[in-house]
């Protein structure tokens, strides 16, 4: 049984088709990679999956139910949660008060301030509890944002280019981070540019192209197959 | 048992992240102010104490505004539709229904309830119609404008709700003051001492109340909307409902005031729902600091008394004064102008104690 599937989903925008009859399937546990040349269609895809889109055509199942037509908040609740690309962190609040916000939802008020502390320490930002979330560092924002999504303790968790912006370190400790989190049974699927952090995560990578699934495999065959090298170089027609 | 450590958890809300004054200084200053507030009528002549309970009036629209902008991010322009509504039917009920055995307490109740139900209806449409940004205060703005040209259209003696005259342009009068049932003698509250302490007592309930309420959890999610709606509802929060209920309780506190304008002063008009009575609580608003309900208190009371001396000196140059002070406070201090003397004076106490 696959956590998500998507079914012959297609999106166009005026003339431009953004996604094509993507049929894709993820299995629970998997960390699973989306890659493809900008323009490929992996923001659209994730769009659609959290419901901030709305399909021309296809079917979107989690764990088996059809969420095509559910809110994005919806979906939320059913165990979906997101990193954006961009840090969407509230910035004005402490970053003690994001996390508060995205526990506050399922833990009860007096176990908040240690689910809260716990957060904190995963996320090494024990330090920085009462600092203005906007002053953190970028890559300590990148962190928040995630920690705010694991917070829902979901079973899919959908990572838009989490370590865009980061030192090396910082991303090497992001992959380990996403390795624990995986260990406890959650599903990655992220979109990503950084082809050594691919390979640190990956389980599957699935290339996108033109909207399309242009191929899947393992990192290995991926890296090894010349199509793909293709339309990274902007040569092959789909 | 389980009923006192709720109230004791609620209580605790009274401070929090979402609000300033968190030390005992703070309250032992609320409660330097609260006395001076309670002495002041020992002092002052009777016309002083009831034009003080006139200010008084206002503050709860601020409070509300304050709610709904300040904490939730959603400018509504129109905040006085649901003052005027609240205070037209204030006027109809008790014309009708008169003020013995309680009865404007009802209608109170009732006009609040009424001003409330419209921001519903409004807010369902506006919210869930993913109506927002600066879309929501055209469309707030187009309301409160509508009701004032309706009302003000209604003098013929065929604009009548039972024995009301609506009266158009020449606004309504004649309803009676809020009354208390009181054995041997109902209490009418004329602007006048019992109203003073009434409003003041109210002013605090509802402060503290909406502390609370922003502290809370609720608080919480709402602030999170203010801050990053598309990440707040990446959570897994219904933004809409919770933006739906600020906006129903600011524009109840909306009402509020308009029924205590109209009890106070026996008279309302169309003109309360004008382009300039719309405007006046953003500029208090923003002016005092927006995103704190203290400092919203505190700079709508300074600007209603500078505005109120300059009226009596200048008249109209009053308005182009409170714009200029709009665009200043932009300009200088979005934050609003009292935020900024406290986060001054915040910096200024910890530098002496780094010292």
């Amino acid at each position: 049984m696959a956590i998500l599937e998507t079914r012959k989903l297609n999106k166009h925008f005026g003339g431009l088709h953004v996604t094509g009859n993507v049929d894709f399937a993820l299995q629970p546990g998997e960390m699973h990679c989306l890659i493809g040349p900008n323009g490929a269609g992996k923001s659209t895809f994730f769009r659609l999956i959290l419901g901030e889109h709305r399909p021309d055509s296809g079917q979107i199942l989690f764990a088996d139910q059809d969420i095509t037509r559910a809110k994005p908040f919806q979906r939320i609740r059913k165990g979906i949660s997101v990193k954006f690309q961009v840090p969407g962190i509230f910035k004005a609040l402490s970053t003690r008060q994001n996390l508060v916000i995205a526990l506050q939802h399922h833990v009860p008020p007096r176990d908040l301030a240690r689910d809260v502390d716990r957060l904190l320490e995963f996320l090494n930002l024990s330090g920085d509890h009462a600092q203005l979330a906007g002053n953190l560092s970028h890559g300590q924002k990148q962190w928040l944002e995630i920690g705010m999504a694991i917070a829902l303790k979901p079973r899919l968790l959908l990572l838009d280019e989490p370590t865009a912006g980061m030192t090396p370190d910082e991303t090497h400790a992001t992959g380990e981070m996403l390795h624990r989190l995986n260990a406890d049974g959650m599903t990655v699927l992220a979109v990503e540019h950084d082809m050594a952090f691919v390979r640190q995560i990956a389980h599957r990578v699935t290339v996108l192209h033109l909207g399309k699934v242009f191929a899947q495999g393992s990192i290995d065959d991926i890296t090894a197959d010349p199509r793909v090298a293709r339309i990274y170089l902007g040569e092959a027609d789909a | 048992m389980a009923d006192q450590s709720r109230l004791r958890a609620a209580l605790r809300l009274i401070e929090g992240p979402q609000t300033i004054g968190r030390r005992p200084k703070f309250w032992a200053g609320v409660a330097l102010v609260l006395a001076c507030a309670c002495a002041y009528p020992m002092f002052a002549d009777s016309y002083d104490v009831g034009n003080n309970v006139y200010f008084f009036n206002w503050l709860f629209m601020a409070m509300g505004l304050s709610l709904i902008w300040g904490y939730g991010g959603s400018l509504s322009f129109g905040q006085t539709a649901f003052f005027g509504v609240a205070g037209y039917s204030y006027g109809v009920l008790t014309i009708n229904l008169g003020d013995a055995y309680g009865l404007t307490l009802l209608s109170l109740v009732l006009a609040v309830g009424i001003s409330a139900a419209l921001a519903a209806v409004l807010g369902y449409f506006m919210f869930f119609g993913r109506i927002n940004g600066v879309f929501l205060g055209i469309v707030s703005l187009s309301v409160t404008l509508v009701l004032e040209r309706f009302m003000a259209q209604t003098a013929g003696p065929q604009w009548a709700i039972g024995s009301a005259r609506l009266n158009g342009f020449n606004g309504m009068g004649g309803m009676p003051s809020l009354t208390i049932p009181w054995p041997g003698g109902d209490i009418a509250l004329f602007p006048d001492l019992p109203l003073y302490y009434l409003t003041l007592a109210l002013l605090l309930i509802v402060y503290l109340a909406l502390r609370m309420l922003v502290n809370s959890r609720f608080g919480n999610v709402l602030v999170a909307i203010r801050e990053n709606p598309e990440r707040a509802e990446m959570l897994g929060y219904d933004i809409r409902k919770f933006q739906l209920v600020a906006f129903v309780i600011g524009s109840a506190l909306a009402g509020l005031s308009g029924v205590l304008y109209t009890s106070w002063g026996n008279y309302i008009t169309p003109a309360s729902m004008g382009m300039t009575a719309a405007a006046l609580p953003i500029v208090w608003v923003a002016v005092g600091g927006r995103g704190d309900l203290t400092t919203t208190l505190v700079g709508t009371l300074a600007v209603l008394i500078v505005f109120q001396m300059l009226t009596i000196h200048g008249s109209q140059y009053a308005l182009v004064v409170m714009g200029v002070l709009l665009v200043l406070t932009v300009l200088a201090a979005p934050r609003g102008i009292v935020m900024g003397i406290v986060d001054a004076l915040g910096r200024l106490l910890r530098r002496k104690e780094a010292r």
